[in-house]
């Protein structure tokens, strides 16, 4: 992490390009909390690169003036691991939503996870496509209604915390859009965090699946009584059928990332053989 | 018959160790002076299955994998019934006698050879292979000291089995000295003094070496025949350089993977065969229109779907060149050869970084893993071309995608302050904002593609972005690409032997098209032949696409030569199209 001597207010870090987002999305609120996250840790924006896919939420890198990437569909993982691997040096996030990471891009999930790059992994839930206008994600509710499901949704929903916490993520949480100082917290240990930092984030879609009375209702932080390194213990929280729990459930206190696994590999190799001395190999 | 030209075919079951004989065996002649071109072909499973390797080696450059085979190696029956029809009337059959019953002892020369009881006499059953070894080694004539110095070299890393392995391959040397007082027909004749500093090695190898001269330093795959080995090949030695190599998870995440990491400023590659090249399209394009450079090895097999994996195809032109939404210009790149690969290699990682552009390789499954002896790398004369990156000045806004003349926009890589921007893969205006408007599609389409003009001005500058030779008068020309160069090379020599006149012309970049190279090679010709293994004629009809008024005008045949058997072309099959055409040519109902 590359940090600056003075902080960087909040609103320096946006590029100046107007949000796309309707107004009253969620994503706004996420977006504040990322900036707000690294101002406080006072990142040089210089140094971070916000990797993003297709979606509401593959807008987000245009709107910040840090470096960003906006790839294809459900990309954002692999764009954002190339990235940290070339540069170690990097702050590397990726913006997802629902449909994002975990439909189309899903398959990265547990690669990322065991891997354990060092990258923080912001999956923004809205349980409905917004982009293409209301079609049921992967995380929408049974009997979800939408243009493309007018008689209900027949599949249960993912659960993706505690699909993290099955693929031993190193770090898992929950935070919500409208809890956005909570949510700066929970952003900050995701990036000081030395491996992958699985983050859903709660951001309702309000023209699509307003669900911000019903969530509003629902959330609770973990309790203070949680044992963030038990992972069994933050799995019970996770499939909690009542209440939907915001914060860390769970963070590995040794974790090791990928680019130091690498880079101690590199260094047990002995001898770093020049080209010439590899062509003399191939001498006959 | 022929002395220091042969062909040496080795059959038997994958899990016999056939390739690895045949490895060490074309190794002991290139280590002893002579030129070796291989040819394998195998089951995609570890065991079972039948398998064969195939090495032609001559006292001079070797181009193809030759005709006729002169010498047949059979480890089992199977190996023995599947390939005898193919053995040359004379040709020698060295065989293992325990296991091969041959039933034509008057067609063919027989060399029995008690492989595992030979071995078993020293107590050591796995050496069979070395025991058919040397026996080989003696056959063919080939000095044993050789053998041994190879053996110590390419099995020196199981040091508890080194002495055995010795014993064996001595065991079958002196054997075949014991009780074959003649040789074959056919044999080696090592010259006395090695002239020339040579390289044995793969197209892989030879591609991979590229990647490190030219600067890659990261790389991600996933493992798929043929292409795995430059995986490998890059997983041992990109780390010793610093780099990174990392197996994905699929396709898709190893080309976003190494545009990523492009992205943030590392030259980057990856390698697949058409099933993967299919699968990474949809992020080509991403790297075509967020101008990130990206180098792609595509190693072609043969067939749509999974096909025929261990079989070779030029069918992936059209993949290449034209695959994915809309247009997505990119730069193809088709090497021709063992040592053209290495030089083609920092070429396509030259044209990645200075135009921002992804870039594919077209290798293939004849090309990838065959071993050649090819003249020493000169890593001295390498010029590497880097991407340019932006003068920042402050207080100016950085335009990401500024147009220009040439098309290419400085860049910045993440690090560097004040040069923030978003890699958009949305329609973008020059600062890389998210733009759908008539006028912005308009310019930056013509932007990207303005790269891909300046670019064919500026490569055909270099020395080894086309190979023309022949006989520049006459009527017929061969166009070709890719690895039938080789055998159009040997089908010329025949057919300048016997009188017929041809030009040839291989171009390596093959996007951008060298039009002015090709327009000047077709004028004046009667007939192009276009030799490639697929069945549309796909680069035949690129040519009669591009070149229609020119070929129309001055009433130029193209014909197509394809084969689509999963297999490469022989020299024979060249020639006899060029002496066909050369005889239809002196008729008079051939159009003028």
């Amino acid at each position: 992490m590359v940090t600056l001597e003075h902080l960087v207010p909040i609103n320096e870090l946006k590029s100046g390009v107007k949000p796309i987002w309707c107004p009253g999305c969620g994503d706004y609120g996420v977006m504040h909390a990322v900036l707000k996250a690294i101002s406080e840790l006072k990142i040089d924006p210089a140094h971070v690169v916000i990797a993003s896919g297709i979606g509401c939420s593959g807008r987000f890198p245009a709107f910040v003036k840090t470096y960003g990437f906006h790839g294809v569909h459900g990309r954002a993982l692999p764009l954002a691991t190339g990235a940290k691997i070339a540069n170690p040096d990097l702050t590397v996030l990726a913006v997802s939503g629902d449909g994002d990471g975990l439909s189309i891009g899903a398959g990265h999930l547990p690669h990322a996870a065991r891997r354990n790059v060092d990258i923080t992994y912001l999956v923004l839930d809205n349980e409905v496509y917004g982009l293409t206008k209301g079609q049921p994600s992967p995380t929408s509710s049974w009997g979800t209604k939408t243009k493309a499901s007018p008689y209900g949704t027949v599949e249960r929903p993912l659960n993706p915390v505690a699909m993290m916490l099955a693929c031993e993520a190193t770090f898992v949480a929950r935070g919500f859009s409208a809890r956005p100082q909570e949510l700066a917290e929970i952003i900050k240990q995701g990036i000081l965090h030395p491996g992958f930092a699985f983050i859903e984030i709660i951001s309702p879609c309000v023209t699509f699946l307003d669900t911000y009375g019903l969530y509003k209702q629902r959330v609770v932080p973990i309790p203070d009584t949680h044992d963030r390194t038990n992972r069994m213990a933050a799995l019970a929280l996770a499939f909690d059928s009542e209440k939907i729990y915001l914060g860390i459930f769970y963070q590995d206190s040794q974790s090791r990332p990928h680019h130091m696994a690498l880079r101690e590999m590199r260094e047990k190799i002995s001898g770093s053989d020049s080209l010439q001395s590899l062509l003399e190999r191939f001498r006959r | 018959m022929s002395v220091n030209d042969i062909v040496i075919r080795i059959a038997g079951e994958s899990g016999e160790g056939i390739v690895t004989i045949g490895e060490v065996f074309v190794r002991i002649a290139a280590f002893s002076g002579l030129e070796v071109y291989t040819f394998r072909t195998f089951p995609a499973e570890i065991l079972g299955g039948h398998v064969i390797f195939q090495a032609r080696i001559a006292d001079r450059p070797v181009l193809s994998q030759g005709d006729n085979i002169n010498v047949l190696v059979s480890l089992n029956q199977e190996g023995y019934d599947t390939h005898v029809d193919e053995l040359e009337v004379g040709g020698a059959v060295i065989y293992d006698n325990a296991v091969v019953k041959p039933r034509d002892n008057e067609r063919h020369l027989l060399y029995p050879i008690p492989v595992s009881q030979l071995a078993s006499n020293l107590n050591f059953a796995r050496g069979s292979n070395l025991v058919m070894l040397g026996a080989m080694v003696q056959l063919m004539g080939l000095p044993l000291e050789r053998a041994e110095q190879v053996v110590h070299r390419r099995l020196g890393r199981y040091p508890d089995l080194l002495p055995k392995n010795l014993e064996a391959l001595m065991a079958g040397y002196h054997y075949a000295q014991e009780h074959f007082p003649t040789r074959p027909p056919t044999y080696l004749v090592p010259p006395e003094q090695i002239a020339e500093e040579k390289l044995v090695l793969t197209g892989y190898q030879a591609i991979a070496l590229g990647a490190l001269a030219a600067g890659c330093r990261f790389f991600a795959g996933y493992p798929i025949t043929p292409a795995t080995d430059l995986m490998e090949f890059m997983a041992s030695e990109l780390p010793k350089a610093g780099g990174t190599v990392v197996q994905a998870e699929d396709e898709i995440a190893a080309i976003n993977m190494i545009i990523g990491a492009s992205f943030a400023g590392l030259p980057s590659m990856t390698a697949t065969s058409g099933p993967g090249l299919s699968l990474m399209i949809e992020a080509l394009g991403l790297a075509s229109m967020a101008e990130i450079p990206i180098v792609v090895v595509d190693v072609q097999r043969a067939g749509p779907a999974t096909g025929m994996p261990t079989k070779t195809a030029q069918g992936d032109l059209y993949l290449a060149f034209y695959a994915g939404a809309d247009e997505a210009p990119r730069f193809v790149i088709a090497p021709s050869s063992v040592e053209d690969c290495f030089y083609q290699t920092i070429n396509a990682f030259n044209m990645a970084e200075l135009y921002q552009m992804p870039v594919i390789i077209l290798s293939d499954q004849a090309l990838a893993p065959r071993v050649e002896t090819c003249t020493f790398f000169n890593l001295e004369n390498i010029r590497l071309w880097k991407r340019q990156l932006a003068d920042l000045k402050p207080g100016q806004p950085f335009e990401r995608y500024k147009i220009t003349h040439s098309g290419v926009s400085p860049t910045t890589i993440p690090g560097m302050p004040g040069g923030q921007y978003t890699a958009e893969g949305l329609e973008h205006d020059e600062q890389g904002h998210p733009d759908y408007s008539p006028e912005t599609h308009r310019l930056m389409t013509k932007k990207r593609w303005n790269k891909v003009n300046a670019a064919r001005h500026h490569v055909f500058g270099l020395d080894n972005a086309v190979e023309e030779w022949g006989d520049q008068d006459a009527a017929i020309g061969i166009l070709g690409w890719g690895s039938s160069l080789g055998p159009v090379k040997e089908a010329m020599v025949r057919a300048q032997e016997a009188g017929y006149r041809v030009a040839a012309l291989f171009p390596k970049i093959l996007f951008p098209m060298p039009d002015v190279r090709i327009r000047r090679f077709i004028r004046g010709r009667r007939v192009l032949i276009i030799p490639e293994l697929n069945s549309l004629g796909q680069f035949a009809r690129v040519i009669e696409h591009r070149y229609t008024r020119q070929l129309v005008q001055d009433s130029i045949s193209v014909i197509s030569l394809n084969k689509y058997e999963g297999l490469p072309f022989r020299p024979v099959e060249i020639f006899e199209e060029i002496k066909r055409v050369s005889e239809l040519l002196t008729r008079r109902t051939w159009p003028r």
